[in-house]
């Protein structure tokens, strides 16, 4: 991610990109970790009980975002038909992400149609 | 090909947008466009990670295009066929796979780079199997939690295959709330073995072994972790693990070098730990407490000595005859029964004799916050009608006839005296209205094991049977009056 920190080498094995990782680039990643975490604890303070469970619905929704790890490792250990125990474990990892991501955002949407949708509805 | 620090600028608007989304997802008017924007983030970085791959040229294709289909298929299925008496069940699911897709990807990432060569003792090796071992330990803890979380939520299952009862269904196993004092300890150890592990594995990164043994430990500890919890304190519970899953992917990011991971999983995982203390705050409980004084179903059950004479529907009808203010108070009674929409018709009905209608709605009742308010707008509930807790209490006292649907801990009186599980524990004010009429299936005892006084009070009035059956009775003695 940092370009001043890594170098990207050609694989020769895989044929893509490898990290290698330096301490600069490790650093840099902690203090984004760290500084998500201090965001995270500030953005929600007050929740009404209504929306705990849409809120907490759709933070398990983002929280599916390692799809993007499942997408990257399933073509990465994908080789052809011989098929590697890494791979399989990729492809099942990117059918739990994207089952994480599409069902939690849809249900989370229902839940919400149903509290906030009323809501409007009632106010006329 | 283009520079690549177009993928990260791509990334970085994701995460703002799911940044943004999560914000706007805690206010109930900006919710619907908080989620949406959370999608569209999502959608943005599922695109930018193909098109890079791409740009990269290689890509397989097949597996892939497979994966993201199977898994839209399953996911959208089963958020459509899912009726809202399963959401808690399904939410705790969704995060088990979040947590298991982390872990997965964590020892994929683990087994591709042994088979291509471990790199030197240095940054690199450390920083990747750290971050290994971690996303491996948290997402495995949620995985197998998350599954015990949603088996507890439903209370138990039919055991296939086994001999019908009259009402033609399978035997009823429910499931078990175990927890001896010594667990913690066990519990304790296991972590140690864990952390033990992930050292071992950095000091011997070729040895599968290691990893294999901490998929091991994690799951068994994510199983311990909430066997001794009781179901009444499991929405927190899934809280917490959707703030562990957060966790994972953001370990899964250091594992494969990833910001948008990064960003989103910790902060996830922050936003989902304050989400657990609000919830904890709204039960009056500590989140110490539920996590190791494995309470709330687990502890002793009071033994009933008592007994109360059940009433009919048409006595109650009479009672409900000419009052002026009726206050409903659902429980998880009401979910299981699916009676929400003859409560709606009971209102409907007493508000065409002039009479008030209003709905409490304790933060805890049901299985998860917000259980009732979603049950009851799917029957047309007006949003307005739906009082909190705080709010309704002062209004008990001057109420006709409190209706109480399967409902029980929450408006417990025992929670009020020192003693107890319940003590402490905000409830409401039921036992002030003037008349107390109970819908439920006999007086037993409900999650936190508390005889509840409420039923023997001379001025209620119970109506035993299932939800829906005494709701539909209790409408048509009305009619009929």
């Amino acid at each position: 991610m940092y370009k001043g920190g890594t170098s990207q080498q050609s694989n020769q094995a895989g044929g893509y990109f490898v990290m290698s990782l330096t301490l600069t680039a490790l650093i840099g990643s902690i203090t984004v970790f760290v500084l998500a975490i201090f965001l995270g604890f500030e953005l929600i303070s007050k929740v009404p009980p209504t929306l705990h469970t849409p809120l907490m619905s759709g933070a398990n929704a983002i929280s599916g975002i390692t799809i993007v790890g499942a997408l990257i490792l399933s073509n990465a250990t994908f080789d052809g038909m011989d098929t590697s125990f890494a791979a399989i474990l990729a492809f099942l990892a990117l059918i739990m992400a994207t089952i994480n991501v599409v069902g939690g955002f849809m249900v989370t949407n229902r839940m919400l149609e149903m509290i906030a949708g009323k809501k409007r509805k009632g106010g006329k | 090909m283009l520079d690549p620090v177009v993928w990260d600028v791509g990334y970085l608007l994701s995460a703002s947008m799911f940044i943004i989304g999560i914000k706007r997802l805690s206010s109930p008017r900006t919710a619907p466009s908080g989620n949406r924007l959370g999608a569209q983030g999502m959608l943005l970085a599922v695109v930018i990670t193909i098109l890079k791959m791409q740009s990269e040229g290689i890509i397989g294709w097949e597996l892939i295009v497979a994966g993201l289909a199977i898994g839209s298929i399953i996911g959208y299925i089963m958020a459509t066929r899912v009726e809202m008496t399963g959401m808690p069940e399904l939410v705790a699911l969704f995060n088990g796979f979040g947590g298991a897709a982390s872990a997965l990807v964590g020892l994929s990432e683990a087994l591709k780079r042994i088979s291509d060569g471990v790199p030197d003792p240095g940054v690199e090796l450390y920083a990747t199997w750290t971050a290994i071992g971690l996303s491996a330990l948290v997402g495995w803890i949620t995985l197998s939690g998350s599954l015990m979380a949603m088996m507890k939520l439903k209370g138990g299952f039919y055991v296939p295959f086994s001999k019908k009862d009259d009402r033609g269904r399978n035997k009823w196993v429910s499931f078990p709330t175990w927890g001896p004092p010594w667990l913690n300890w066990v519990k304790a150890g296991l972590l140690l073995a864990s952390i033990a592990l992930i050292i071992l594995t950095i000091q011997n990164p070729e040895n599968k072994t290691y990893v294999y043994s901490l998929v091991a430990t994690s799951t068994l500890l994510g199983i311990l972790f909430v066997l001794p919890i009781g179901g009444a304190d499991m929405p927190v519970v899934v809280s917490l693990l959707n703030s562990l899953s957060g966790i994972a992917a953001a370990f899964t990011g250091f594992v494969i070098g990833n910001n948008v991971l990064i960003i989103a999983g910790s902060m996830v995982g922050a936003a989902g730990l304050i989400l657990t203390f609000i919830m904890c705050k709204a039960m009056n409980r500590e989140l110490y407490d539920v996590l190791f004084k494995a309470f709330g179903g687990s502890g002793e059950k009071d033994q009933l000595t008592r007994t109360k004479v059940g009433s009919d529907p048409e006595e109650v009808a009479m009672v409900l005859d000419g009052a002026q203010k009726v206050i409903v108070v659902p429980g998880y009674g009401m979910a299981v029964s699916q009676s929400q929409h003859a409560v709606k018709e009971f209102a409907d009905l007493m508000e065409s004799y002039d009479c008030e209608v209003l709905y409490a709605i304790h933060p805890v009742a049901g299985r998860m916050p917000g259980h009732m308010n979603v049950l009851l707008a799917e029957a047309n509930v007006p949003y307005e009608k739906l009082i909190e807790m705080d709010d309704i209490n002062s209004e008990f006292p001057e109420c006709d006839v409190a209706l109480v649907i399967g409902a029980n801990d929450t408006t417990n009186p025992a929670a009020r005296t020192n003693e107890g599980p319940l003590a402490g524990m905000p409830i409401l004010d039921v036992d002030k209205s003037s008349v107390v009429v109970i819908i439920k299936r006999s007086l037993s005892v409900g999650y936190a094991g508390v005889d509840n006084d409420l039923f023997y009070m001379d001025k209620t009035m119970m109506l035993f049977g299932d939800g829906k059956k005494m709701m539909n009775e209790l409408n048509s003695a009305i009619k009929e009056l």
